[in-house]
């Protein structure tokens, strides 16, 4: 029963990670673009979070619900003004200017917060917990894979069941010919960031709220949402949510043998996957 | 009159290798007009530079009067100029359907032609609507092409090279299609190097050598020895 109850929560703990990285494959998939920062948005989205709660008094789940589109807001701008100049065949200049917009995110906030760690509460939400049978559950982390699951469902209605979402993909497919059918592929682009930060700023609630955080983990988010997003098959929603579960459950199991393995055993199922397979569980066709 | 369609003087350059020489065409409404000319001679550039892929030099291309050779592509194509590209250029993501609907993503406008118009028009892209389109044979990802391009009702086809490659069978059977197109209301340049089909389908054939255009007139006007001279740059 103990497995049984390490692999649950491993589950839940991969619905974090997925929402990590669902920003990161939406980006990707769209535009071919790694996004360095990823993990620094997400922690500028807590601390949006966060002086949302202080300032107004809200719950976090409604300070989120205002952040959303002031996230949008900048995802589309900083796509629009900055990051649409660095795409192109060379691979280098995106990867240099979000490494160097990491390190602007992380020394803005530690100018803006200090190095001092930071939670979100939510009340009486963090200890509750219910029941599934013999297991007992937190209600945080079944309502973070809840929401990832939401986020993963959203992202492929949108995707497959929209004219946005093929816009999304034909321009992804080949730019120059999307713009023969109207699609303006630097407003495009845009539009895809915006809705990235929108699942950045979800992501950011559940960090903040399920753990501290301070201005430097940015990072580290970043490689949890890396692994997951290779792992399922760069593009992949639902490959991206397979792989946050897997990096998840390596890590309770791993836990579960020897506290000091938990973040040792998630990049070792990562390393695992790659060399079985290269290209993610669930790849693209046209990948 | 006011053309249609006009290039005045137009220029491209593909960074220090200049591909156009101040290129005039005309196309009035109601028309087909086909340029040809061997590889290399500038036609699928001066396509793209009608279509706003290609950034042009000095030079004038009028939509209805109106200077549109500064716009980018999504902004030509909602003003109703539509483009069928070399190679066909489907999406592979997208299935057949998908990629005739992304055709009128960005010109939204009543007219003959919509999906169940598109379908009647290639009965077999009805059949095969689910399937990726790049899954189809070249004459089938043709119409596709073709269907795409119509989707957005546009007043001007710009038709890039759509018989390259394919069997002479299927080039008969996609050219069956053009009264019906045209017979809807568009006016059509084609670009073929099949000169034979060129001069079945136009109104008037212009022929480009070297990046200019080296002869213009109706097919009838036009003498084999003509034609010849202009498209190789030496008489038979």
């Amino acid at each position: 029963m103990i497995w049984v109850d390490t692999i649950v929560q491993g589950v839940l703990l991969g619905g974090l990670y997925a929402l990590f990285a669902a920003g990161l494959s939406l980006v990707f998939g769209v535009m071919r673009l790694v996004n360095l920062a990823h993990g620094d948005l997400i922690v500028l989205g807590a601390f949006l979070i966060l002086v949302i709660v202080s300032a107004l008094g809200l719950n976090p789940f409604l300070a989120a619900l205002v952040a959303l589109p002031v996230m949008f807001c900048l995802g589309w701008g900083l796509q629009f003004v900055v990051l649409n100049r660095t795409l192109g065949d060379d691979i280098l200049p995106p990867l240099l200017v979000t490494f160097g917009l990491s390190i602007v995110i992380q020394n803005a906030l530690l100018e803006g917060f200090s190095a001092d760690s930071r939670r979100i509460s939510v009340g009486g939400l963090e200890a509750a917990s219910v029941s599934l049978g013999p297991i007992a559950v937190g209600v945080m982390p079944l309502l973070t894979f809840l929401s990832a699951v939401a986020v993963i469902i959203a992202l492929n209605a949108l995707f497959y069941r929209t004219a946005l979402g093929r816009a999304f993909r034909a321009t992804s497919d080949d730019p120059v010919t999307a713009g023969l059918m109207g699609v303006d592929p630097k407003r495009l682009f845009a539009t895809a960031t915006g809705i990235a930060m929108i699942v950045v700023t979800i992501a950011a609630l559940y960090l903040g709220t399920r753990s501290n955080f301070d201005p430097t983990i940015g990072p580290a988010r970043l490689i949890y949402a890396f692994e997951a997003v290779i792992i399922g098959g760069l593009g992949s929603f639902w490959g991206t949510l397979a792989g946050g579960v897997i990096i998840g459950v390596a890590q309770t199991m791993g836990a579960a043998i020897n506290p000091e393995w938990q973040i040792l055993s998630g990049h070792v199922a990562f390393l695992l996957v790659l060399l079985f397979r290269p290209r993610g569980l669930f790849p693209r066709a046209n990948d | 009159m006011t053309a249609l369609l006009e290039t005045k003087g137009l220029t491209a350059r593909y960074g220090d290798f200049q591909a156009l020489f101040g290129v005039d065409l005309r196309l009035d409404a109601g028309e087909t007009v086909a340029i040809i000319g061997a590889n290399g001679a500038g036609k699928t550039t001066l396509m793209r530079s009608i279509a706003g892929v290609l950034a042009n030099g000095p030079g004038e291309v009028l939509f209805d009067g109106q200077p549109i050779g500064a716009l980018p592509a999504a902004q030509v194509m909602a003003r109703g100029i539509a483009m069928v590209p070399e190679g066909r250029k489907l999406f592979p993501s997208l299935s057949v359907e998908e990629n005739l609907l992304m055709g009128a993503y960005g010109r939204k406008v009543e007219g003959p032609w919509r999906l169940d118009t598109v379908y009647d028009l290639f009965p077999v892209l009805k059949e095969r609507r689910n399937n990726p389109g790049t899954a189809l044979s070249g004459g089938q990802q043709q119409m596709v092409a073709i269907g795409r391009a119509l989707m957005s009702n546009p007043r001007v086809l710009l038709c890039d090279e759509i018989s390259l490659g394919l069997a002479p069978v299927v080039i008969r059977d996609i050219y069956a299609a053009f009264p019906q197109i045209r017979a809807a209301g568009a006016s059509i340049v084609i670009v073929e190097q099949d000169i034979g089909q060129a001069l079945k389908v136009a109104d008037r054939v212009s022929c480009m050598m070297e990046g200019r255009v080296t002869l213009t007139g109706r097919p009838a006007e036009l003498s084999r020895e003509d034609i010849h001279a202009a498209y190789f740059g030496v008489h038979a």
